[in-house]
């Protein structure tokens, strides 16, 4: 064995892994440097209570204690956290669901089309980083819109709609966060640009042929969504989801994140906010995992 | 000539609609309700994206006595550019943008040159460890940047090469509040998002044949020179893409700015703080601290934003095709 992976590397195929770690020297480099040594250096602090000199930092190892602090001693960490991931469950769901529905009908034919993607995906530019934060808490918009709703004298279809399926009784959680989804359906049109177009490239990568068989056979549209659509695209379900997620996790409205960023700037407690990021982090990752596993259980490979 | 074919496929029409039974017709009048019913749906969507740029420009051409004007919604009474120049004097707009401009440049320029370099590696060479290199890039782009914050923000106020600074200099430097950490990590792959632009280079290396490379390895051509002649030139669809990219969030990008470049004037930086520096610059004139009134702050804010994305929807007008196209042409898989 041993043998067999040295010869493997001889001659040009050596020459070729040579240059191959040469063009990726940056990144090892980088990752080395910026990545292992600050993820490390946090993992410890997070044990840690960090004393800031004039010159050297010090930290102090005192076990468990700022793990300990964040769940008990910490009045919203607990609340912030289940708060956010409730919230990413819901909204990732909704944007892959709503993304995979508007790539269907872009991928149509139909006049202005390019126009329409034109501006679907305008969000991806114009709301990424600060403009996002600043664009959550437009008293302007809500005023507005309160002021419409006053004029019109609260008569709304949606508003009406709720009430009818509200006075049902069944399910009343689930209809209500389906309502949180359709009264922030900005948010989630927002949020899928990047999903939007992954989805409409894996569509148009589907053969017409399997359609034309389908329709031949007898197969209704709605079937052929079903039966050929679907699982044609199930790949990109997962690249889609995992994206959101974390698309989700690293924006900077997210409570969390801001919690950690005042306890780390404001407070300068660097311990405290190691330990919440790796909470969260660990949080994520295994949540990531966990459905990405099952997803990938119920992904179809055509080939 | 003309007239004669007209009304003849006319009644064919009802004939063949009449031999049918009735199936034609009822096709068209499907098709009819159905990309009617897509319009409403994709103009309601259109326009829900669009409306608030839309409302951010009519706010900010409003004056203040308009903003508490209830009958004044959209078409503002007394036009003005007021705004306009208050928000440019808040922002420092002049310098914030030459500053913000090529720190984008600089940093997209030197995040591509090497995403593509790593991508590359990654698409065609096959070396030991790649598979193991290759995770670290998936948990380069799951690990969100908050996560190393702290110990990158302690990493740079102590900075040292291995003890070397600390042995030549006497003291470690403090590189906080300057550009060059940013730099630095721009050139090890560890800036913004930068794991997935490795991602979609490398997804694009890889769909291109093998053949071109070897006929140019056959002819004699080194490995840096068949990069360089033969595989960029292929490439530029997504490396322009992934530039526009680099450029665009870095543009908007707060964190990152704010963690290392916190001294340098830039928009996105300054827009964050228009607000406060409104009552600042409110407290200054009139001697007195005052609450400013949130519809006026947030006109303000509505125009600062504006003339933050104003270059960058110009940039997306000529450049629209790169940006959407870019995603698709990586055939992202997994």
């Amino acid at each position: 064995m041993e043998k067999k992976r040295r010869k493997k590397y001889v001659g040009l195929q050596k020459r070729k892994a040579i240059a191959g770690y040469l063009f990726i020297s940056p990144f090892i480099l980088g990752f080395l440097v910026f990545m292992i040594k600050p993820l490390f250096q946090s993992l410890y602090m997070s044990f840690c209570n960090v004393e800031l000199g004039s010159s050297v930092f010090n930290p102090v190892w005192q076990g468990l204690g700022n793990y300990n602090q964040a769940f008990t001693v910490d009045p919203e960490y607990n609340r912030l956290l289940v708060e956010e991931i409730s919230r990413m469950i819901i909204y990732s769901l909704a944007i892959i669901v709503f993304s995979f529905f508007v790539s269907l009908i872009l991928n149509q034919n139909f006049k202005g089309r390019a126009l329409v993607r034109a501006v679907f995906f305008l969000p991806v530019i114009l709301s990424s980083g600060v403009i996002l934060g600043l664009e959550e808490d437009n008293q302007l918009m809500a005023t507005l819109a309160q002021q419409i709703e006053t004029t019109t004298s609260g008569v709304s279809i949606t508003g009406a709609l709720e009430e009818i399926l509200m006075t049902a009784g069944v399910g009343t959680r689930a209809f209500e966060e389906v309502f949180e989804i359709i009264d922030n359906i900005y948010d989630v049109a927002i949020a899928s640009g990047i999903q939007i177009i992954i989805f409409l490239s894996g569509l148009q990568t589907i053969s017409r042929n399997m359609y034309e068989a389908a329709e031949i056979e007898g197969c209704t549209a709605w079937e052929s969504l079903w039966k050929i659509t679907f699982p044609m695209i199930s790949s990109l379900f997962l690249v889609n989801w995992i994206y959101t997620v974390i698309d989700f996790c690293m924006r900077s409205d997210n409570g969390v994140i801001e919690k950690i960023q005042t306890v780390m700037i404001d407070q300068m407690n660097y311990g405290m906010a190691s330990a919440m990021s790796w909470i969260y982090f660990v949080i994520i990752l295994a949540f990531v995992g966990i459905t990405s596993f099952f997803i990938s259980k119920g992904v179809y490979y055509y080939d | 000539m003309t007239k004669k074919p007209k009304p003849k496929t006319f009644e064919n029409f009802w004939e063949r609609n009449r031999l049918s039974g009735g199936y034609l017709v009822r096709k068209r009048l499907m098709g009819f309700g159905i990309s009617l019913a897509r319009f409403i749906l994709l103009f309601g969507m259109c326009f829900m994206i669009l409306q608030p740029i839309l409302n951010k420009i009519s706010v900010s051409f409003m004056t203040q006595e308009d903003l508490y004007n209830p009958i004044v919604i959209s078409i503002p009474e007394h036009f003005t550019t007021e705004n306009y120049q208050l928000a440019a004097q808040l922002m420092n707009y002049q310098k914030a943008l030459v500053n913000s401009f090529i720190i984008s440049i600089t940093i997209a320029i030197l995040q591509i040159a090497v995403c593509t370099l790593v991508g590359y590696g990654f698409a065609r060479f096959d070396f030991p460890f790649k598979k193991l290199w290759f995770a670290c890039v998936i948990i380069v782009i799951l690990i969100p940047p908050q996560t190393i914050a702290s110990s990158l923000h302690l990493h740079f106020k102590f900075f040292d090469i291995l003890g070397l600074i600390r042995l030549i200099h006497g003291d470690t430097i403090n590189l906080r509040g300057s550009a060059i950490p940013y730099y630095l990590m721009s050139a090890g792959c560890m800036g913004l998002k930068n794991g997935l632009y490795i991602f979609m280079i490398r997804q694009f290396f890889r769909n291109i044949p093998n053949d071109m490379e070897e006929a140019a390895y056959v002819d004699g051509c080194g490995t840096l020179k068949t990069f360089l002649r033969i595989m960029l030139p292929e490439a530029k669809p997504i490396i322009t893409s992934c530039f526009l990219f680099a450029f665009v969030w870095q543009w908007t990008d707060g964190f990152y700015s704010k963690m290392f470049l916190g001294n340098t004037t830039l928009v996105s930086t300054s827009l964050a703080r228009i607000v406060d520096s409104l009552g600042a610059y409110i407290q200054r004139i009139t001697g007195v601290k005052t609450t400013i009134s949130i519809a006026y702050a947030n006109c303000i804010l509505a125009t600062g934003t504006l003339m933050i994305i104003l270059p960058l929807i110009i940039l997306y007008l000529f450049a629209q095709r790169q940006f959407v196209e870019s995603i698709s042409s990586s055939g992202i898989k997994m």
